[in-house]
């Protein structure tokens, strides 16, 4: 179990997300992919959990676009990876309403700014991913 | 341990003024408005209350804050908050209370300002480092998402949801205390403003201020007050993730748990339900619901409320008050879910009255979701 006056989990995923990576955990007890990160594995209570990057390869889950007043429209998705899990994220490079579900996407991590610290985004993934 | 269908009833229910009340007006000062209507309503006396049950926004403390200001000592408490649907989870617990004797005469009461003082206001999303960053709209966005997997897993179709926002607009014409005075056609809600594909403004509740409050005690006491008892038959609650990343499927809610533990409880079954009160937070929310409480197949909810099958004069009575989309929706707006079918089972409606209505289905929703808790309530001839 991580010590949490040390290292959240959070923190881990910050970290590995300013390395250009998207971390996720997997228990390894039954090898199921969690996210997001946590000090207990959900359901088991299993605090056998280990750090994995992804492959960063997904599968477009479900699919909205915001209308914010004065701005772009704004793409939210939920993406489910290859390893198994599903997280919130957009789907940039592409017009919003063009993002589908089924749509294969691979990650990509946005730089974040002052307020925001770096956190993972997609593209179209192409043909073949 | 199971509850004992029909062992409480509710006895007495209000809403507090809705719509756009008075500047500095306090969510409590509603709370305390539609607990006194509501003891009006069963001629009960504040003094009798030994229980409060509240869960507001606004209102960090609600049972404390709301006994402060009532200046009473409650017996018994719970400030249960899982969204909209706290108030049918409020009335499971009220029964199980007054069954054990840990109190006799239950409030439930909640009150909200959002319109007066703004939605962001009123009710602060959490930060949640994995789904902020994204700027979902939220809670809109997180229904949007479960409406876009429902079309394309179904062939759903904008025009079937918007069919149930003109459905609750024409009960709505109907209520003379609804919001909404206008009618509005399927083409109006495709060409309104859009707020989160597929959702445009007119696929979301409104956001105004209210409050309400309800009464329960035990069926015994019950038959000696003032109005028809509405007697819960059975309620279920169930709770299936928070956020809208986690939930399992998007196109199956908890109300596939809280319907068959409320079914079970109250030995009946969907064809026996003579209306239902489902929460409306958006138009996908009842097409859900009516499939996982068992009203039809799943994934044909849409087809279900087609050609106003839940509108007046269709095949089965829905959202009689108007509901969360043209009625009222003050933030948590399942008090006033369960007040309509109340109504329904004591013959009060008027012109939106459901003929020889003796069973009535309440379901709550609650956060993105997340919490889904059903209340079937039924007339003296149930029990």
């Amino acid at each position: 179990m991580p010590d949490l006056m040390k290292q959240s989990p959070y923190g881990t995923f910050l970290e590995h997300c300013k390395k250009g990576e998207l971390a996720y955990q997997v228990s390894t007890d039954d090898g199921k992919a969690v996210f997001y990160p946590r000090v207990v594995a959900p359901g088991s209570g299993s605090t056998h959990l280990e750090w994995r990057v992804s492959k960063g390869l997904g599968t477009v889950y479900s699919t909205t676009v915001v209308y914010y007043k004065d701005e772009k429209p704004l793409n939210v998705a939920l993406i489910d990876l290859d390893e198994g899990f599903r997280m919130m994220s957009r789907v940039e490079d592409i017009d919003s309403l063009e993002v589908k579900i089924g749509m294969r996407v691979k990650v990509r991590i946005h730089p974040g700014d002052e307020k925001q610290p770096p956190y993972p985004v997609f593209t179209p993934a192409g043909r073949g991913a | 341990m199971t509850l004992k269908r029909g062992s409480v009833a509710v006895v007495g229910a209000a809403e507090s003024d809705l719509g756009q009340v008075a500047p500095h007006t306090s969510p409590v000062d509603l709370m305390a408005q539609a607990t006194l209507r509501a003891l009006e309503d069963c001629g009960l006396k504040l003094s009798d209350i030994d229980g409060v049950f509240s869960a507001a926004t606004q209102v960090r403390t609600a049972p404390m804050t709301l006994a402060e200001y009532l200046r009473i000592k409650p017996r018994y408490f719970d400030g249960t908050a899982i969204g909209g649907s706290s108030f049918m989870s409020h009335v499971a617990h009220a029964q199980a209370a007054i069954e054990h004797g840990l109190c006799e005469v239950a409030l439930v009461a909640y009150g909200s300002t959002q319109r007066s003082v703004s939605r962001a206001a009123a009710s602060p999303r959490e930060f949640n480092p994995y789904e902020t960053p994204y700027r979902p709209f939220m809670p809109s966005s997180a229904y949007a998402m479960a409406a876009a997997r429902h079309m394309h897993q179904y062939g759903t179709k904008r025009e079937q949801l918007a069919e149930v926002a003109v459905a609750a607009r024409k009960w709505a014409l109907l209520n003379p205390k609804a919001w909404e005075k206008e009618p509005l056609t399927i083409e109006q809600v495709l060409k309104s403003r859009m707020v989160s594909y597929p959702f445009t403004v007119r696929d979301c509740c409104l956001v105004v201020d209210g409050g309400g409050a309800i009464i329960l005690t035990s069926a015994a006491r019950a038959k000696s007050l003032r109005k028809k008892p509405a007697y819960v038959l059975g309620v279920g609650e169930a709770l299936s993730h928070a956020n809208i990343s986690s939930m399992p499927d998007l196109t199956v809610s908890a109300a596939s748990e809280s319907g068959p533990k409320a079914f079970g409880m109250a030995k009946l079954k969907p064809a026996d339900v003579d209306m239902l009160s489902l929460y409306d937070a958006f138009t996908i929310t009842p097409i859900l619901f009516l499939e996982d409480l068992g009203f039809c197949r799943k994934g044909e909810g849409g087809r279900f409320v087609a050609n106003g099958a839940i509108a007046p004069g269709g095949k089965l009575p829905v959202n009689t008050s108007g509901g969360g989309l043209s009625y009222c929706h003050p933030g948590m707006y399942g008090l006033l879910v369960m007040i309509e079918a109340v109504r329904q089972v004591r013959g009060e409606c008027d012109k939106r009255q459901v003929k020889n209505c003796e069973v009535a289905l309440a379901h709550g929703n609650g956060g993105v979701l997340s919490s889904q808790c059903t209340v079937i309530f039924g007339g003296p001839s149930t029990v």
